[in-house]
């Protein structure tokens, strides 16, 4: 990647325990390239989600950023003051989390959520919120006339999709993709994922992707950092994580999930 | 109009036999013909997306919830009727459950011992002190979890993936004859996955326990389950043996679950989202309208065609 968005350089974080402080990452160097699809892909409590916390400056008590930078375009995240902080939340840096879809406000018609967001980031007036958000729910592939409806509304995976729809509008230049299917059956997962492989090529921003399954990290992804207890042990294209990986526990995370039979697999594209 | 073949079609006895259940909630037809037996030591798994029915179907073999119409069977009796208290303790003693969520299905305030020591004693299958906790040793024994460490810890000491196992003790201490497995992995992490799923596959062997296995993940499935039902909108829409549902599938909606499992081999190609947004909206489409009709295409394979299209 000849060009930089986002650099994590040798990021510590704690947690303060009453028992002394646990280093839930330890060391980790990385970085994002404008336009690229990164995937952090490791099990629960290897510290993939701390990081994505981190990123955000939305670490809360006891965990604790101990050292390191994270330099977005150049600039140390990790030094800017609050007030800055909130500019480059949802603006430059948009969050999508495993429970994103619970993150609607139920009393609140998708609409008017839209324009909450709209409006603070961008200062715009309803009917540009409104026009903005049709052209999202457009993009998304959910119904315009569905536009004032209440979260309840819809399904799970609309919801999701409604998330990542506020998330675009804002237009950011990195989105950070936390387990963002995990709740959600197979076929829809497909369905938003590549969508969003769609909309990554129409507006050029990057993701960093978490999740466990390194299967699905590989149908997304250009390159891909596997952590192990707070570790990044394996950083590299792809190509080489799925089809040479250097560290052993990447080999034990590809077979950790449950495989169909290999002529299935290809009777299952002629659906 | 005809009758849903018997099925899965094996030899040996089934202990509960759904025939043509039937559950509707108001104006919503949540279930409708569901046709299958559950048979010790053979595992059944029910696949399909949220809402299509796969839980409500466990909830009626559970006795958590009575269908609207059709017939529920144990060992060949017809127990649709709510029998006496005397009957259903009786029925839940035989089937027991495990639920999606491990976190919120132990209590809190109770250690892991009175978790499995409650059962014990309500169903008498042990008396006296040492006796129980024998049994609750041998049970978490069973279960891979190190009795001497784990008896006398709470809920909030044990990981996920622990706790599932806690779950499954619990289910057996009852000593069951079905066990009803509703996503049991999907809350757990995968490295901890597959260890679950062999310990289910295990259990059913040593206990001859007819598993009914819940998920929306078909490859799971397959590697849970002597037999596979696809579930549509609250229709059966493809059942077979594993090898001949994964492998030969017949139902479009069946080959779009198949093609939506993740598989690193094949990346995403760009531009095709619409595409198969398109594609999954029309297997929808096309799987909704229900049919009364199935069709034999295999020895044990079955698939409900398509409505024609006016």
């Amino acid at each position: 990647m000849s060009d930089t968005l986002l650099q994590i350089r040798n990021l510590d974080v704690d947690y303060l325990l009453d028992k002394g402080e646990f280093r839930a990452v330890k060391n980790v160097s990385f970085e994002i390239g404008r336009g690229e699809l990164f995937g952090l892909a490791g099990e629960s409590g290897c510290g993939k989600s701390t990081i994505a916390y981190a990123i955000t400056r939305l670490s809360k008590a006891p965990a604790w950023v101990a050292g390191g930078q994270i330099i977005l375009d150049g600039q140390d995240l990790l030094k800017l003051p609050e007030s800055e902080m909130q500019k480059v939340r949802w603006k430059r840096v948009g969050m999508v989390f495993q429970s994103a879809m619970n993150s609607l406000n139920p009393l609140m018609r998708v609409e008017a959520q839209f324009h909450d967001v709209l409006h603070r980031h961008t200062g715009c007036s309803k009917s540009q919120s409104r026009a903005q958000a049709e052209a999202m729910f457009k993009l998304v592939g959910i119904p315009t006339s569905r536009i004032s409806d209440y979260p309840h509304q819809f399904s799970g995976g609309m919801r999701q999709r409604i998330v990542i729809a506020i998330c675009l509008a804002l237009r950011p230049e990195l989105i950070i993709m936390d387990e963002p299917t995990t709740a959600l059956d197979v076929v829809v997962q497909r369905e938003i994922l590549e969508q969003v492989i769609d909309l990554q090529r129409a507006y050029g921003f990057s993701v960093l992707f978490i999740t466990h399954d390194l299967h699905l990290m590989a149908q997304l992804c250009h390159r891909i950092g596997v952590m192990l207890k707070g570790e990044l042990v394996e950083v590299g294209d792809v190509k080489q994580v799925s089809q040479s990986p250097a560290h052993d526990y990447t080999r034990k995370l590809w077979n950790a999930i449950p495989q169909l039979p290999r002529q299935s697999r290809l009777t299952g594209e002629t659906a | 109009m005809s009758i849903a073949p018997h099925f899965p079609i094996i030899a040996s006895e089934p202990v509960i036999q759904l025939e043509d259940i039937e559950r509707r909630f108001g104006p919503i037809q949540a279930l409708r013909g569901i046709s299958l037996s559950l048979v010790p030591g053979r595992a059944l798994a029910l696949v399909g997306e949220s809402g299509c029915g796969k839980t409500t179907c466990a909830r009626i073999i559970a006795r958590m919830d009575q269908p609207t119409a059709g017939k529920l069977r144990f060992q060949g009796r017809d127990i649709t009727k709510t029998g006496t208290a005397e009957d259903e303790r009786a029925y839940r003693r035989e089937v027991q459950m495990v639920f999606q969520d491990p976190f919120s299905s132990l209590n809190p305030v109770f250690s892991i011992e009175h978790h499995l020591s409650r059962p014990i004693l309500l169903h008498r299958h042990a008396v006296g002190k040492a006796a129980v906790s024998d049994a609750v040793s041998e049970l978490l024994a069973n279960v891979g979890l190190d009795p001497a460490l784990t008896r006398r810890k709470f809920p909030h000491e044990l990981s996920g993936g622990q706790r599932q196992r806690v779950n499954i003790a619990r289910a057996l201490a009852v000593r069951p004859s079905v066990l009803v497995a509703d996503e049991p992995t999907s809350m757990l992490d995968v490295s901890i996955r597959m260890g679950i799923l062999e310990l289910l596959a295990q259990i059913k062997q040593k206990e001859r326990l007819a598993l009914l296995y819940i998920t929306h993940d078909i490859a799971t499935a397959a590697h849970v389950a002597e037999e596979i039902v696809v579930m549509f909108a609250g229709q059966m829409v493809e059942w077979g043996e594993t090898n001949a549902v994964i492998g030969d599938a017949r139902h479009p909606y069946t080959q779009l679950l198949l093609s939506a499992v993740p598989d690193g081999s094949r990346p995403f190609v760009i531009g095709e989202s619409a595409r198969f947004l398109e594609q999954a909206e029309k297997v929808r489409a096309l799987s909704r309208p229900t049919s009364t009709t199935v069709e034999q295409v295999g020895p044990n394979h079955f698939v409900r065609p398509l409505a024609a299209a006016s």
